[in-house]
């Protein structure tokens, strides 16, 4: 089964509980409708209940979603109770065509949906109330859940059950920037209190009666099965509950995760782990990278003379990079509980696609999608990991196996070595350059894994995976000619997506190839991105910002030197200036002192979660620039924890400049755009102070 | 065996060699302290052990029985509202998972430093990693906080 089947197959939910707007309220917005009963409802009390779809794992949806109801609603947002919504079509995003949570869509998405729900609500209660009141609808005003004509005073809640029979026609006015309460003004998130007093639940706080945690012994390499197990000695053990076999591995039951450890540490399991050649070792993974490298590829992106876009006679520039494997390390490591029972199955846990998890675990229990019930948690992290569905197959199968409610949760050390990591990728880029110094052609090629071939494959046409090509097809460089080519090949690596995907690896090559073409025709990069950018003058605008607020071009006594990186992402544009130093030594690393950066955002919905994202999204980014990879051995994972994957920590952390300006229409993603400008902007400052060019990350080979 | 968590005085039935972590979470319903390396990397797993910072997943609670154990709901009353109305000011969480940790390694510095310098927040705070890298606002929290 393919995961879009279960997209197809999710179950409706229940509306029993749902007291007071709107019984069958439809708003027609573009070719969808929505159910306001799906977002909100309005109790007699006038507590108003919204439901949020979109996972919670640090970019503040828990808010925002809430936010753009309420904005026009007219409802304190510090009064409304947030649920985590269940798996449900209705909460299908309809840009990514699933209820996920990624892709930088949460608010681009919601923008117009959510905000028209709110709307259509407050219609429903003005018009209740001015049938009630017997007034002009038009006198009627909507305040902060209290409704007023004249003397008549009624709260929201007062209201909801006649204003949930009336059907409003036509779609509501929004409101005008000058009217917003919530949108681009300051106010605090809604979930920091219980994150600062430790009652946010996370997957890993799942608590049920009689609940038993499994830990799982899996194949160190990926995929293995299991030939054959002697738990005799676990067994032997006091407090064992259980040992169950499932397709990824065996599973120990005990009453506390350390029992459980010591249970599935003295297993005696021998693994089939099948050929791994293709993995034993770096040297073996790149030989294949190089080989394919060399076949031809789909081609993406086209302009001009794509089929020979260097222009003969004229100065011609090529370079090579690479990028390395990454994990997501999210800080909770991967869990899950479930619970088979009576033929229904229920799942709690850290989750980005609910209907995926809705479809794994109705095959894993037996039972059909609407019998499955998705409990999604707070999220310690996602970045793309929780939106695989490994972990809820295998907490689905250990309760199947043992007929008991159970949380799964892995090691750091399971998390490091059975991610989908980003993948590798080798890029090469040419360029031809006239006298007068205007890059007048352009190829790049990529030789990468396919993430969507494996997640999913109808997406992928003609060995084109749209998700390859972030990053290259929306360069915003004016160059009249023009060849994007990928390359997918698979080198026998679990791959998947990881915060700005393909972002991170066209933009890496992309930007520092851009100013290896400065370096050797003497121009400065800035002003030589300035002049490419002419068609795009918001991404001008953010440049020259950025220039400014970083002293481009000004000298320095501390011997520092900039580097700069700027990209469009997710409808964002950004650009990003390193400022580094490093000693005069061979083996001098860098120092990353400050990053500055401008962001257009379009509209800027959340102003401080906007900065917040940024500081992640670049730290993230540096962190794997600087230190981080992932690396294979005889078809496993080297790295086991934070010692060999040394995450960014305080001390290395840069200070943060970041400027918003908004450029107007509709608000972009925000989550992923500060990771991929960075490393780029390291690597040139690098050069910038050594005369040493960075081609391959990450830059500190750990 | 009894174990003193935020001065309460609790039964616990575990093996003398589990980790502080696991008797927290697993058998005390202690769930602010969170799981993150179980190699003491990460510091997600702070507590105080009679006021010092320690990480539960390397303490056995063999070795605690005789201590005070604290999480932040336990600090004394005007600190933990400090650091708690700080972190809140400053929005410094963004998943939240490691910020019970990074808490309590502040609570550790403020409590010995009223004042602490740039450099002091990163020599106390170097131990403990935040993966959504609030670093920036953890250290204007901590600044808030002395000064609150």
């Amino acid at each position: 089964m393919d995961r879009r089947s279960f997209i197809k197959t999710s179950s409706v939910v229940s509306t029993g509980l749902i007291i007071g707007i709107g019984a069958n309220q439809q708003i027609a917005i573009g070719a969808e409708a929505i159910d306001t009963n799906a977002w909100l409802r309005i109790a007699p009390d006038n507590t108003v209940t919204i439901n949020n779809a979109r996972s919670e794992m640090g970019q503040d949806t828990y808010t925002t979603m809430a936010m753009l109801i309420v904005e026009e609603l007219e409802y304190p947002l510090n009064k409304v109770k947030i649920e985590i919504a269940p798996a449900n079509a209705v909460y299908i995003n309809s840009l990514l065509g699933g209820q996920i949570t990624g892709g930088s869509t949460s608010v681009r998405e919601a923008w117009d949906k959510l905000r028209l729900v709110g709307a259509t609500a407050k219609a429903q209660l003005i018009a209740a109330a001015a049938a009630k009141w017997n007034v002009p609808v038009t006198s009627v005003t909507a305040n902060q859940g209290m409704l007023s004509s004249g003397k008549n005073r009624a709260t929201y809640g007062e209201m909801a059950t006649a204003a949930s029979t009336i059907k409003v026609t036509g779609t509501p006015t929004l409101k005008s920037p000058q009217e917003y309460r919530y949108i681009g003004k300051a106010f605090p998130r809604l979930d920091t209190p219980t994150k600062v007093n430790g009652t946010a639940i996370y997957g890993i706080d799942v608590r049920q009666p009689d609940m038993l945690v499994a830990s799982l012994a899996q194949s160190p390499v990926i995929g293995g099965k299991v030939k054959s197990v002697d738990s005799s000695a676990t067994k032997a053990l006091k407090g064992i509950d259980a040992v169950v076999e499932i397709p990824d591995g065996v599973a120990v039951l005990a009453k506390d995760f350390y029992l459980a450890q010591k249970g599935r540490d003295a297993l005696k399991i021998e693994w089939q782990n099948g050929d791994t050649k293709a993995t034993d070792s770096m040297a073996a993974i790149e030989q294949g990278l190089r080989a394919a490298h060399q076949k031809n590829g789909a081609i993406v992106g086209k302009l001009g003379n794509f089929a020979n876009p260097l222009q003969a006679g004229e100065k011609t520039i090529t370079a090579e990079y690479m990028m390395p494997y990454q994990a997501h390390a999210t800080l909770e490591p991967v869990n899950c509980a479930a619970y088979v029972h009576n033929g229904e199955c229920h799942v709690w846990g850290p989750i980005q696609f609910q209907q995926g998890a809705q479809g794994v675990a109705a095959a894993a229990a037996g039972v059909a999608p609407e019998k499955v019930f998705i409990h999604t948690t707070f999220l310690g992290g996602g970045y793309g990991r929780k939106l695989e569905l490994d972990f809820i197959s295998q907490a689905v199968a250990i309760s199947k196996a043992s007929g008991k409610a159970i949380r799964l949760l892995w090691t750091r050390e399971d998390d490091m070595t059975h991610d989908f990591y980003r993948p590798i990728s080798l890029h090469t880029v040419s360029a031809s350059v006239d006298a007068k110094g205007k890059i007048t052609g352009l190829s790049s090629k990529m030789t990468s894994q396919s993430v969507t071939a494996r997640a999913f494959p109808p997406f992928v046409v003609d060995g084109n995976d749209p998700f390859m090509n972030e990053g290259s097809v929306n360069l915003t460089y004016d160059i009249p000619n023009l060849r994007i080519e990928n390359v997918i090949h698979e080198t026998g690596v679990r791959v998947g997506y990881w915060r700005a995907v393909s972002n991170n690896l066209n933009t890496f090559a992309l930007e520092s190839f851009i100013d290896e073409v400065a370096a050797q025709t003497s121009q400065d990069p800035v002003k030589m991105r300035m002049d490419l950018l002419s068609k795009h003058p918001r991404a001008q605008k953010v440049l020259a910002t950025a220039a400014k607020k970083a002293g481009w071009g000004e000298n320095r006594s501390n011997g520092h030197t900039l580097g700069v990186a700027q990209t469009e992402a997710y409808g964002a544009y950004i650009a990003v200036i390193a400022e580094i130093s490093i000693g005069k030594d061979a083996k001098a690393t860098p120092k990353v002192h400050k990053l500055t950066a401008v962001v257009d955002p379009g509209v800027a919905v959340r102003p401080d979660q906007i900065k917040a994202q940024l500081e992640s999204g670049m730290l993230l980014g540096l962190s794997s620039a600087m230190k981080t990879q992932i690396t294979f051995k005889d078809g496993a994972v080297e790295q086991k924890n934070f010692d060999s994957y040394p995450m960014m920590r305080m001390s290395e952390a840069p200070l943060m400049d970041i400027t918003i300006i908004e450029g107007g229409g509709k608000p972009s993603g925000m989550g992923e755009v500060g990771v991929p400008s960075v490393a780029p902007a390291v690597v040139n400052a690098i050069a910038s102070a050594t005369g040493k060019r960075i081609r391959s990350l990450p830059i500190i080979k750990v | 065996m009894k174990l003193n968590i935020n001065g309460k005085v609790l039964d616990i039935d575990a093996q003398g060699d589990t980790p502080l972590l696991w008797a927290l979470r697993d058998h005390l319903d202690v769930k602010e302290v969170k799981f993150g390396c179980g190699a003491g990397l990460c510091g997600a797993c702070t507590v105080h052990i009679d006021g010092q910072p320690a990480r539960s997943c390397q303490v056995p609670i063999s070795a605690v029985t005789n201590n005070k154990i604290t999480t932040i709901n336990g600090l004394p009353a005007t600190l933990s509202k400090k650091i708690k109305d700080a972190w809140i000011a400053e929005e410094v969480p963004q998943c939240g998972y490691c910020q019970h940790g990074q808490m309590m390694s502040a609570a550790a510095l403020l409590t010995k430093n009223k004042n602490p310098s740039d450099n002091d927040i990163t020599n106390a705070m170097d131990g403990n990693i935040c993966r959504c890298g609030t670093y920036s606002r953890i250290r204007r929290a901590i600044h808030r906080a002395a000064k609150a």
